[in-house]
């Protein structure tokens, strides 16, 4: 299903723009969230939670299913130990660096190729994880 | 609290929510990105934990979601913002080691900023609510030890 990849693309432009448009493709501006100087981050994650909450919770009741068919996906996760712990660390990585997965790529972008370092870290963390944790 | 004002992070995330939703409602996706990491490894590892279905199902759109992501900050900055291309100064041991941490904490919770934090807070999730609570927590702790260290930015 080809066409699937052109929407996802489109969207994937969108939430790149939005990125870095709000200042989150720089790690200088995540960590003056971080350190408390700026509180912005959170009114861009809140701004994206509820644009996406009332389409989530909206449009499957218009829609019987996606545009392109198949059906609207449920995101379940279960709260067990490890999703707190991945967060802690996570947490923690964050802090270090200013940097979480889509504010990497969206650095690539607007050209800060440091970033890259970050993002090969983040392919062998996530590759220790799933070889020696799973 | 806001010494860039309001503006740039309603539109921004109003923005992000607009590629997630459109994504959503076209092909009933969750658009988010850690999975990219553990999807992508799946090209190379013969490991069964990345050989998963949902994996081998998700690997070719997250990768053009990756791509998409990547381009639109692009536009951004060649259409709008005033000051150019930019480069961080976070010093590379920063990033490899705050990077390594990321991917490993993200995937073995399952989500990250954009998982938990907007998808997962859209759907109403009681367990992406406590681990958003419990990474920003943890992020803005270590990010003022760091501080209080003498490294900056």
């Amino acid at each position: 299903m080809k066409s699937k990849h052109v929407f996802v693309f489109i969207g994937g432009i969108f939430f790149g723009f939005g990125l870095a448009f709000g200042g989150m493709s720089k790690q200088e501006i995540v960590l003056s969230f971080l350190q408390l100087k700026d509180l912005g981050l959170l009114l861009l994650l809140g701004g994206s939670a509820l644009v996406t909450a009332l389409t989530i919770n909206i449009v499957p009741k218009v829609l019987k299913k996606p545009i392109l068919g198949g059906v609207f996906k449920k995101r379940t996760r279960t709260l067990t130990k490890r999703t707190i712990i991945g967060a802690i660390i996570f947490g923690v990585g964050w802090g270090i660096s200013g940097l979480c997965p889509g504010s990497a790529m969206a650095s690539l972008g607007i050209g800060n190729l440091p970033a890259l370092i970050g993002i090969a870290g983040m392919f062998l963390g996530a590759y220790v994880m799933g070889r020696y944790f799973t | 609290m806001f010494p860039l004002g309001f503006f740039p992070y309603i539109i921004g995330g109003i923005l992000i929510g607009v590629g997630v939703s459109f994504i959503y409602i076209v092909t009933g996706l969750h658009a988010t990105q850690s999975s990219f990491f553990d999807t992508t490894i799946s090209f190379f590892s013969k490991r069964p934990y990345f050989l998963q279905k949902q994996y081998l199902d998700s690997r070719g759109w997250r990768i053009t979601f990756a791509v998409g992501v990547i381009l639109g900050a692009f536009i951004y900055t060649i259409t709008l913002a005033a000051e150019g291309f930019f480069t961080t100064s976070v010093e590379w041991w920063r990033l490899a080691i705050g990077g390594f941490l990321v991917g490993f904490g993200t995937r073995l919770s399952k989500g990250c900023t954009s998982g938990h934090g907007i998808s997962g807070l859209a759907s109403l999730s009681t367990t992406s609510l406590f681990a958003v609570l419990t990474f920003i927590t943890v992020g803005i702790l270590t990010a003022l030890v760091i501080q209080s260290l003498g490294v900056f930015p």
